[in-house]
């Protein structure tokens, strides 16, 4: 059966036909969500894609988190259902509590998008399940606000139970202890900043992207 | 009977966190001549009107958006002035 990834689109995403694309390339069938919907439908994952959501007004995500569809996000994250927030999506799941900690303007306060290198650090998330610790993936960030903030032991509790999802090899917006990406207690729910949508074919310049989405559509 | 009251809700990045922004203006001042500025942290204004029963139920529901909606409390600090306009 195909896994059908139901992608959120808020006024303001613009990645969501991006994610689409990468997930029906891998075998998955993307769907488009509108975000005053009250019910995800007969989904097998969420992904709220990057963009500004809401123009970004006031913060990052803090429009967007009172959408409709957040409530059915929520209900659906609580069930153990795969919720994947990239780059705008993941600043949303952290508005909406969904995720800890805040993303907070890049040090340098510049805008990045480049390719990034990036170490798995947990398998134990819908993302990296079929990856193994350590593996080394190239995938571009794209974001002004991607620099990870949280208390200490919120951070703590990240690193004890191996929450810590991606982190970067190189740190480039001052994101504490170069987290790139973290997921909830049971792993269902990831945020990263990077795009894992615009490394998914060859002529992309990296497929490694792919190999994080194949995680939502694989099944648990 | 309801009155109307003028709040003022000043958002700053809680202390500790590094504020990209306010050292950016920090070390751009002494370049136009101003000497001694330490300390720079920018935040956000914001300013509306309530309507509530009295001051204290006004600060109440101030404090309540707050929490919800207006700041962040992972990285966000606020101050609330509510003034009762006559």
């Amino acid at each position: 059966m195909t896994a059908k990834v139901g992608v959120v689109v808020f006024p303001g995403s613009n990645c969501e036909h991006d994610v689409v694309e990468a997930v029906d390339a891998i075998g998955g069938c993307g769907e488009l969500l509108w975000h005053k919907d009250i019910h995800l439908g007969d989904v097998d994952a969420v992904v709220l894609p990057g963009g500004f959501a809401h123009g970004d007004y006031l913060r990052t995500g803090a429009m967007a988190r009172f959408s409709p569809i957040m409530d059915a996000v929520a209900r659906f994250a609580r069930k153990g259902g795969p919720v994947v927030g990239i780059c705008n999506g993941f600043q949303i799941l952290t508005e909406a509590q969904l995720l800890p900690g805040a993303l907070y303007k890049n040090r340098g306060l510049k805008f990045l998008c480049q390719p990034a290198e990036l170490r798995v650090e947990s398998t134990d998330s819908v993302l990296t399940r079929g990856l193994a610790e350590g593996d080394q993936l190239n995938i571009p960030i794209n974001h002004f606000e991607g620099n990870y903030i949280c208390s200490e032991e919120t951070l703590a509790e990240l690193r004890d139970n191996n929450r810590i999802v991606l982190t970067y090899g190189e740190n480039p917006n001052g994101a504490t202890a170069d987290i790139a990406g973290i997921c909830n207690e049971s792993g269902n729910v990831v945020g990263l900043m990077p795009h894992p949508e615009r490394a998914a074919h060859p002529l992309l310049g990296s497929t490694d992207g792919a190999l994080l989405l194949e995680g939502l559509i694989s099944g648990g | 009977m309801s009155q109307t009251f003028d709040v003022a809700v000043e958002v700053s990045l809680r202390e500790g966190i590094a504020d990209p922004e306010g050292l950016t203006i920090e070390r751009a001042l002494p370049a136009l001549g101003f000497s001694g500025v330490s300390g720079v942290r920018v935040g956000k204004s914001l300013r509306f009107m309530v309507e509530a029963p009295d001051e204290a139920e006004a600060r109440k529901q101030v404090e309540a958006m707050c929490e919800r909606l207006l700041a962040n409390p992972v990285i966000e600090d606020v101050a609330i002035a509510v003034n009762k306009v006559s």
